[in-house]
């Protein structure tokens, strides 16, 4: 599936801003991510497995917030991450 | 860097990294980076075992914790393959989460490769590979009294408790000590096994019955002889002699108008009597600035019986410094050189250790941490 690569993460895919992952899951998604992309995914996902604050996962364009959330490989999964504070 | 004879003073900002280099004779400065633009690096150290290993603390907004390592003088950076992380925890219970690494300390000379953390929330981490993969230190992260150690928010500094002063004695690499904010100091004699409260002589930042609770220690270092240690507490300026283990508050002999709150503390590299604070005001409010808004550095020659007033060259006026804990440090030459940096971005350092001052830059990002090496 396409998966949408916010700025902030273009260090680990070499720049690119969409990218191919796969996974029934969000959760899945994230782990393909991570073994394209070392790392990519303790930036976005924490230790005990929860999203982090001020990173949103969109499923066509739908926030979903828990990563058990099922996709397809026609789903689009963007990351969004939040610019805020000073 | 290996054999330099010169000088690199590692900043670490709210946006970014930068580092000052120069030769022996400390007159001209360059300045190179931003690394990391736009991440909060919290410290940059030079593994002074081998002179050319640098980590980086780095936090990019919202994305998680992540340590960088260069190994040519922070041209290029390759990040941990593993970073600091709690365990998971099985479904259903609340696991910790680390927010930030915050103090980055390399092991012993004895011990090439193996460098320990100090994160946020409190915990303690080591990798045994020069920073590419982490692990806790179960001793401390998982000792049945951690959770009375680390206390709850009501006790924790606004960003999150810290880890800081992470502490190798220089003749036996299982000792070692560690600060917490809040939450006191901590020694461990078998490698971080286990560990034991250190606070006997503090004065407490809350009036609560138990003597263990309510430390706040800010910044601790090793003088030139282990044995003794300098402290800049929330409540004061203290000194450990070991064996012995009560801290004597030296800062009571700060001049009243000053007093003796702060956060940074540095010392002398062959001078065990010979150390520096940035005194900041801690009255009513607890502005947390110079007092006056006349920055002053204070030093010591003779273990805290006495301070000195240092500031020659700093700003006389309308100058509202804060210093943090991470952002003082002495270089190693002869006269010591000593340098700060401020949360409003002035890098300031001296040559002559500490009787004349200049600023070496401005308008840099919030600086969080000055360590200084040899380049």
């Amino acid at each position: 599936m396409k998966v949408l690569i916010p700025s902030p993460l273009y260090s680990y895919t070499g720049g690119r801003k969409t990218v191919e992952a796969e996974g029934a899951t969000l959760e899945a998604v994230t782990r393909s991510l991570d073994r394209s992309f070392p790392g990519l995914r303790f930036r976005v996902v924490d230790e005990q497995g929860g999203i982090r604050p001020h990173i949103k996962l969109f499923v066509n364009r739908v926030q979903v917030r828990d990563l058990s959330a099922p996709v397809g490989p026609a789903d689009e999964v963007a990351i969004v991450n939040a610019f805020s504070g000073g | 860097m290996k054999n330099a004879k010169g000088v690199a003073v590692l900043v670490g900002t709210r946006k970014g990294a930068f580092i000052l280099r120069t030769d022996a004779k400390r007159r001209s400065w360059k300045l190179s980076g931003p690394h990391f633009l736009g991440a909060v690096v919290h410290h940059l150290v030079l593994d002074p075992r081998d002179g050319k290993t640098l980590l980086a603390a780095v936090r990019t907004g919202h994305l998680g914790p992540t340590v960088y390592r260069s190994q040519d003088g922070g041209r290029t950076w390759t990040e941990a393959k593993r970073p600091p992380a709690f365990p998971k925890v099985p479904e259903g219970e609340k696991g910790r989460v680390l927010d930030h690494v915050f103090w980055l300390t390399p092991g012993h000379a004895s011990q090439p490769g193996l460098w320990y953390a100090g994160v946020s929330p409190q915990g303690l981490f080591k990798s045994e590979d020069g920073g590419m993969t982490w692990a806790g230190v179960a001793g401390f992260n998982d000792a049945k009294d951690y959770p009375a150690w680390v206390g709850t928010s009501q006790d924790l500094t606004p960003d999150g408790g810290k880890t800081h002063s992470v502490l190798v004695d220089p003749r036996d690499p299982g000792h070692l000590y560690l600060g917490l904010s809040g939450g006191g100091f901590f020694e461990s004699k078998d490698a971080g096994a286990s560990w034991k409260r250190l606070n006997k002589g503090c004065d407490r930042v809350f009036p609560v019955a138990d003597p263990d609770e309510g430390h706040d220690p800010h910044c601790v270092r090793f003088s030139a002889d282990p044995d003794r240690l300098y402290m800049q507490n929330h409540c004061g300026i203290y000194r450990l002699d070991r064996p012995s283990e009560t801290w004597v508050r030296i800062g009571r002999k700060m001049p009243k108008a000053v007093g003796d709150v702060g956060f940074p503390m540095t010392v002398h590299p062959r001078d065990p009597e010979t150390a520096w604070v940035f005194p900041m005001d801690g009255t009513e409010v607890w502005p947390r600035v110079s007092p006056g808004g006349k920055p002053a550095v204070y030093r010591t020659s003779d273990g805290g019986r006495s301070w000195s007033r240092q500031d020659k060259g700093l700003p006389r006026e309308q100058a509202w410094f804060t210093v943090k804990r991470q952002a003082m440090s002495a270089d190693a030459l002869d006269p010591v050189g000593l340098y700060f940096g401020t949360t409003s971005g002035e890098v300031w350092a001296s040559a002559d250790e500490g009787r004349t001052w200049r600023c070496l830059a401005a308008h840099l990002p919030h600086i969080y941490s000055v360590e200084a090496a040899r380049s």
